[in-house]
């Protein structure tokens, strides 16, 4: 649907009330796969390798094969379950997913379905307001995920007029948990800022555990967005005849792989459906594919309530049951809550309430952790991720912490301290640094891009703009130090603002009282 | 005597004296596959390494390292196991030519104890039949009468073992294919309890039913091969941890055992139908009566939940099939058929798989298909789960009476090839006796108790033991076995038909 034609985002939360459900799936960083010893390309640190290379005779199907459980990959599944308030499952049972597509190696994917070994929690998110949402959790799952497959030849790179498909493994087996939510009513209009902040306190959560290396961008955390609408008319004659609300037809929209773009894809779906509701048409139950470039979603797969994955208890796998004792030694080994931490780190980093909103309202408050745990200070950390980074980011239309790492950051941070860098220098370094030239030292040397300290340098500067503006000098040797502004501005534009301003004025100070005591 | 007649056992001390080396023990084999394997069609491939590899092995026990106690003994490998640089196809054309680049855990163990692979025996296709009839590759002749099925879906690797082209063999049984061949070709097959043997690299039919087992001539040569490819395989999560006593030990005993005093051996009343063939029942009365002169009592046990095995393990088994060969699909191995004109990989893998599976396979994927379809899935997956957990019940009520469980291990001797090809609930019936073991995952054996009066071709009893407890089916087994051959004054496979007459007088004239 062209813009043009999408329904004002106010006029379609006046007429219609948005439903949502997500389903994310987290790519846990276990050293190997779920179901095979073959590394796992989701762990941190790991070369991603080149295709079908990280893959044992398991990942492919090979006929024989069998799958044999990481128990790692359930430790973690059963910490992510406790974390989002679920209940763990005495026992629960792989299941399996039977369809036909070639990135999925044995045509039935080892998932788990009425099963699961977390059911029924509860995540609060908090929006930019401070208003505290409650997410209802419906189950979290354990699953292997599919292959890759890249479509060559056609214009698009989708497999609709592609000339082949190439199949890489390696990413075939690598551990999952897929966390379902119940439906979300009430939303409203924080739908799409509801979106945003309920993945990312997703993503908080599994950056706390360690239990996953959480990037978007890489397909560590996908999140399936579900929404529908219905007519607030509708609503309010169901409640006055007492009888159930109904429901619209939901999309699901995939492919959404950052913050942002949850955000922006949910306001699209709203403003895309509204605008069809509106005129009389009906929405297809289907999946839909967000475009990041374009900012839209096109129409997948339909998807039918009806489709049969004809599951069935996984037979080469017995039940997980993980007892008691493991439960309760996770539940003791989990980390503060995301909430209680937030509490926490706002009082040691004695930041204001807006400060902090600022913070939590940016999705930083990881990054900034961890760049005061690099050493920088938390102001400092606060100013360069809030301000320039954020700013960089929303140039380039990509998550700031997929930009620069937080021990760059602190880097960049220690470098302005020590005085080796301006404030302006710094920014030129940082886009050296997202440009990909390496470590901010690394680009310093390599722009020549450090403060110049060497006073002889400033001095032969000084002595040059104050021959140039004699009257000034006499301001100055009058007592009228505030003229030495117009001499000060001469020497920065001279050095090319790799100076450090307050060394200027001392020196023109110094200088212009050294020339009358020659 | 011929080196091709001695068990693995006598084989395995004529290795250890020195008497013979594996070298020529191999080629005794091979030569005998030369000679019959045209009438017999057993084997689907011959291991070209055969002989390099017991050449490996006599240079080991020239070096005096210690060796197993089968080492250099030759052994024929169902094509269903997974083998580095021998194809393994499980008799489907979809697998034509496929050589894994990995070899099942079973048969990695029977390397590691330095036995010799002869080749890769034929089986119905994915191990779907009775009869090896469903064979892509055609089917196998019974050593007793070329005319007639030598069982299945393990008929190559009963046949090999029946007609003196192997001295045992390695095969699976998900509903009766090791134990119902066995029978028919006079040999001795078992299916192991379920989980005491690794499934990993046997290309699967029915992951809870399969259990890979030995297929020998004598109990105690299934016993030393139960030893070496048994036990816990982490590949495996299937695979029990138990310790496991020693088989051959329990053969030994049995062998030697001058009483079955104090044996409690159940005969399910359900299993001696008055249907089966008259000789089988005839035969099967017998040994019950040798048991019984022997000191057991025969106790007459009932397992009424029995009679709906059958249909239970035909909605379990293509269930589950239908699931595990979704993965022959053409796009990482085996066959690819393009269809006319090209066309979408669903359109490539549809082509691929009508050509590629044989009708057999084709009815059991679709009768999996809808028995897990949403809507039928609880009538038809779920009620007969319900029967299986039945029919355990009914085994561990029998098991609390007895010590054992016998029946006859099928219900007629081996019929004629393309009589049942065309009935498949014939067919299917036919597993009557064996499948409730599998639904059980206890352990069963086939053994031969003489021939049917009528056609004279080969009986055999089913025991069964509890689960874990498959040392009772060695000592049972090993005990009948002695006292069938005192009565006989022979081995029952000794007067089978000479299959190649030239060369077992020419064996004769250069022993003169």
């Amino acid at each position: 649907m062209a813009k043009a034609e999408l329904m004002d985002y106010d006029k379609a939360l006046e007429l219609f009330e948005p439903v949502l459900g997500f389903e994310v799936h987290v790519e846990l960083n276990t050293k190997t796969k779920m179901f095979s010893d073959a590394p796992n390309p989701a762990a941190g640190g790991v070369d991603q390798g080149a295709p079908n290379t990280m893959t044992t005779p398991v990942d492919l199907g090979l006929p024989g094969s069998l799958p044999v459980v990481n128990e790692e990959a359930i430790k973690y599944s059963i910490s992510l379950g406790l974390a989002l308030g679920c209940s763990i499952a005495e026992s629960s049972r792989f299941a399996r997913k039977n369809y036909f597509y070639p990135d999925t190696p044995k045509n039935y994917q080892i998932s788990q379905f009425d099963e699961p070994i977390a059911y029924e929690g509860n995540v609060e998110v908090e929006l930019a307001d401070g208003r505290k949402f409650q997410i209802p959790i419906e189950r979290a799952h354990m699953e292997e995920d599919a292959g890759k497959l890249t479509h060559v030849g056609g214009a698009t790179g989708r497999i609709q007029g592609a000339d082949y498909s190439l199949v890489d493994y390696n990413r075939a087996g690598v551990p999952l948990v897929e966390i379902v939510t119940h439906m979300i009513i009430g939303a409203d209009r924080d739908a799409p800022e509801l979106a945003k902040a309920y993945v990312s306190a997703i993503r908080d959560i599994v950056v706390s555990l360690g239990i996953s290396e959480a990037k978007m961008e890489r397909g560590n955390l996908r999140c399936d967005a579900n929404i529908s609408l219905r007519s607030r008319a509708d609503v309010a004659a169901s409640i006055a005849a007492g009888e159930p609300m109904p429901l619209g037809t939901r999309t699901e929209t995939k492919n959404v792989n950052s913050l942002r773009s949850v955000e922006r894809a949910i306001r699209y779906e709203i403003q895309r459906q509204a605008a069809i509701l509106a005129k009389g048409g009906t929405i297809l139950q289907e999946t839909r594919h967000w475009h990041e470039d374009t900012g839209v979603t096109s129409a997948g797969r339909p998807k039918s309530d009806a489709d049969d994955y004809r599951y069935f208890p996984e037979p080469d796998l017995l039940p997980v049951v993980p007892g008691a004792e493991l439960i309760e030694k996770l539940r003791l080994a989990l980390p503060e809550q995301p909430a209680v931490r937030r509490r926490r780190l706002q009082a040691a980093w004695s930041f204001t309430d807006l400060e902090f909103q600022d913070v939590r309202n940016s999705g930083l408050l990881v990054e900034i952790e961890e760049t005061v745990a690099e050493g920088a200070s938390a102001q400092s950390a606060r100013k360069w991720w809030t301000g320039e980074i954020a700013r960089l980011a929303n140039i380039a239309g990509a998550d700031p912490a997929s930009l620069i790492s937080p021990l760059h950051v602190s880097e960049l941070i220690a470098l302005i301290e020590a005085g080796d860098l301006t404030d302006r220098l710094a920014r030129q370094v940082l886009e050296g640094v997202i440009a990909g030239e390496g470590a901010p030292h690394e680009v310093v040397e390599s722009r020549g891009l450090k403060v110049v300290s060497d006073d002889g340098a400033l001095i032969a500067a000084i002595d040059e703009a104050l021959a140039a503006q004699p009257d000034v000098l006499e301001k100055i040797r009058d007592g009228k130090v505030q003229a030495a502004g117009a001499v000060i501005g001469a020497v920065m534009k001279a050095m090319k603002g790799s100076a450090d301003a307050a060394r200027v004025r001392e020196l023109v100070l110094e200088r212009a009282t050294a020339t009358v005591a020659e | 005597m011929s080196l091709i007649k001695l068990s693995a056992a006598e084989l395995s001390e004529k290795l250890a004296s020195g008497e013979v080396s594996s070298v020529e023990v191999t080629k005794a084999h091979l030569d005998r596959i030369a000679a019959v394997d045209g009438d017999i069609h057993a084997f689907l491939h011959i291991n070209a390494k055969a002989l390099e590899t017991a050449a490996e092995v006599d240079a080991k026990r020239a070096a005096g390292e210690t060796l197993g106690e089968l080492a250099g003994v030759p052994i024929a490998i169902k094509d269903v196991l997974a083998t580095l640089e021998m194809p393994s196809t499980a008799g489907s054309k979809i697998l034509e030519g496929w050589i894994p680049p990995y070899d099942a855990t079973v048969v990695a163990r029977l390397r590691a104890a330095n036995l010799i692979p002869l080749g890769k025996t034929n089986m119905d296709e994915f191990a779907m039949g009775s009869s090896t009839e469903h064979s892509a590759y055609g089917p196998t002749h019974n050593p007793w009468d070329l005319d007639r099925i030598p069982g299945g879906s393990g008929g190559g690797s009963a046949a090999a073992v029946a007609a003196f082209e192997a001295p045992i063999a390695l095969g699976s049984d998900t509903g009766g294919s090791i134990r119902q061949p066995a029978a028919v070709t006079g040999s001795v097959g078992v299916k192991p309890t379920y989980g005491s043997v690794s499934r990993y690299g046997a290309i699967a039919l029915a992951s809870s039913l399969d259990q890979v087992g030995p297929v020998s001539r004598t109990v105690l040569d299934s016993a030393l091969v139960h030893d070496i490819i048994g036990g816990h395989d982490p590949r495996d999560s299937t695979s029990l941890k138990d310790a496991w006593p020693s088989f051959a030990a329990a053969a030994r005993a049995g062998a030697k055992a001058e009483s079955l005093k104090g044996l409690r051996i159940g005969v399910v009343k359900e299993l001696d139908a008055p249907g089966f063939q008259s000789g089988v029942t005839q035969r099967f009365h017998e040994a019950l009566d040798l048991l019984a002169a022997n000191g057991a009592e025969i106790i007459e046990v009932s397992a009424p939940n029995f009679e709906y095995a059958v249909a239970a393990y035909y909605l379990i088994l293509p269930a589950e099939a239908s699931s595990n060969l979704a993965k022959f699909d053409s796009v990482r191995f085996g066959l690819r058929v393009n269809p006319p004109g090209g066309g979408t990989v669903e359109d490539v893998m549809a082509a691929t798989r009508g050509v590629g599976f044989g009708p057999e396979v084709k009815r059991r994927i679709i009768l999996g298909t809808y028995a897990l379809s949403a809507g039928y899935y609880d009538e038809y997956y779920g009620s007969a789960q319900k029967v299986r957990t039945l029919i355990q019940r009914d085994f561990n009520a029998a098991f609390s009476q007895v010590d054992v469980l016998v029946s006859p291990a099928a219900p007629t001797t081996a019929f004629k090839l393309g009589e049942k090809l065309n009935d498949p609930l014939a067919m299917y019936i036919n597993d009557i006796t064996t499948i409730p073991a599998n639904l059980a995952g206890v352990p069963g054996m086939g053994l031969p108790i003489g021939l049917a009066p009528e056609d004279g071709l080969p009986v055999g009893i089913q025991i069964m033991a509890p689960q874990r407890a498959d040392d009772r089916l060695y000592t049972l087994g090993a005990t009948l076995e002695r006292l069938l051959e005192e009565k006989w004054g022979h081995t029952l496979l000794s007067q089978a038909p000479d299959l190649a007459p030239g060369e077992m007088f020419a064996a004769t004239e250069g022993a003169v």
